[in-house]
């Protein structure tokens, strides 16, 4: 059968993604952020998931106001990077395990999360730049070492899914994962984040203690975590802070007690503070 | 529905309200994303905005480039920004000019660890708003 071994909570900054595909990852600005990440692509390489489960917001790219579902589950083939108005990032075309995700999209709805299924949909920075960072340079014409899911969480219009929701749902995919038959190694990433606030008179807030002790709570306390009321990510984390509710859905579909094998943390990166960590199932 | 998050300082949270008010404006700045249609606005502005049915002030604020009125009339910052990337203006560039702060105090500020939490909780800590 198919089981979850690892989760990986990661941010995706898209300048981070602009810094990778304009080879600038070695001036003195960017180093600190992609030095914690080295060990990051050699636990990739070790553990060479076959599928990743990523869990992401899309940033007004594949939707728009028009249409907002608060869950939707990518189902097509494959997915293309997308345009975001500064022209489509030079990374392989995302290709998925689609009967994998047919099978979680169906288990999930009968388990009662009336998620959307998407069978065409374009993929923006929030999906792209955690698969770079964590894999490192990849062109247009390379393949991604493994096949990926896309989740896409709605976070732009208020009010995102709750923690708890999205830690229940976790829960849901490992169900789901684990009752597919073909035997297959499932890595399952939440993105985005930490601190962050790119609008207004606030903009540039960032609260390193507050992210601090969401890592740590992600790791030893998840229920504790899940619960977490919006008004704290939007005060103490900044208005986009509250992009981090998606850890919660990777941290549910994980052991009740998991392993750290590694976080990064670092501020800045753009606007926003750098965080990154990686849990291990103790059973895996 | 009560808003307990009003009185965070310096902050607008795009609830049902903000979205219904800049509907038309956000879906004019997400129509950016597109290569032809840039091409298009950056052409002839006034009659590309012809298109979307904003309000008067929503479009002014559009044609001057007022980021924070943009916010104020219901425009969600993921969607100006696609105005912004069209003016080759990016994420931090684009802050630095809504805090009033220009790009390099702002770039500085950031460096430097980045606006503090303390005394930006609530708007009884800040003078305005």
């Amino acid at each position: 059968m198919a089981r979850i071994t690892a989760g990986v909570g990661c941010s995706h900054v898209p300048a981070i993604g602009v810094a990778m595909d304009t080879k600038i990852t070695d001036q003195p600005y960017w180093q600190p952020v992609f030095k914690g990440f080295e060990k990051s692509r050699e636990w990739m390489k070790e553990k060479n998931p076959d599928v990743i489960f990523l869990v992401y917001n899309d940033h007004c790219t594949a939707f728009d106001a028009s249409c907002i579902p608060t869950f939707a589950l990518g189902a097509a083939a494959e997915f293309k990077p997308a345009d975001e108005g500064w022209g489509p990032r030079p990374v392989p075309v995302v290709k998925n395990h689609q009967k994998m995700a047919s099978h979680i999209a169906q288990s999930l709805v009968l388990d009662e999360f009336d998620i959307t299924i998407m069978n065409e949909m374009e993929v923006d920075h929030g999906l792209t730049v955690p698969l770079s960072v964590m894999y490192g340079d990849m062109g247009p014409d390379d393949e991604w070492p493994a096949l990926v899911i896309p989740l896409a969480v709605n976070v732009v219009q208020y009010p995102a899914p709750t923690g708890n929701r999205c830690y229940n749902l976790g829960k849901a995919i490992r169900k789901a994962v684990e009752s597919y038959e073909e035997d297959l190694n499932v890595v399952i990433f939440g993105t985005g984040g930490m601190s962050h606030q790119l609008q207004y008179k606030r903009a540039g807030l960032i609260n390193a203690e507050w992210d601090k002790r969401f890592l740590d709570l992600l790791t030893e306390d998840p229920v504790y975590a899940s619960k977490i009321p919006h008004v704290e990510y939007l005060r103490e984390a900044g208005s986009e802070g509250v992009e981090m509710v998606m850890w919660h859905v990777m941290r549910g579909a994980l052991d009740d007690e998991v392993i750290e094998v590694h976080r990064h943390y670092h501020v800045p990166a753009s606007n926003t503070a750098v965080g990154h960590i990686i849990l291990e199932n103790k059973a895996a | 529905m009560e808003k307990e998050y009003e009185d965070i300082p310096g902050t607008f949270v795009f609830d049902a309200d903000r979205s219904r008010e800049g509907y038309h404006l956000n879906q004019f700045c997400i129509s950016l994303r597109l290569q032809k249609n840039r091409d298009e606005f950056n052409a002839d502005e006034e009659a590309y905005l012809d298109k979307y049915p904003m309000k008067p002030e929503q479009r002014d604020a559009v044609l001057k480039r007022d980021w924070n009125r943009l916010l104020e009339l219901g425009g969600n910052i993921y969607y100006t920004s696609k105005l912004a990337a069209n003016d080759g203006i990016n994420f931090q560039n684009l802050a630095g000019l809504m805090t009033g702060m220009g790009v390099e105090a702002y770039r500085d500020m950031m460096l430097h660890g980045g606006r503090s939490i303390e005394g930006n909780r609530y708007k009884s800590e800040w003078s305005e708003d």
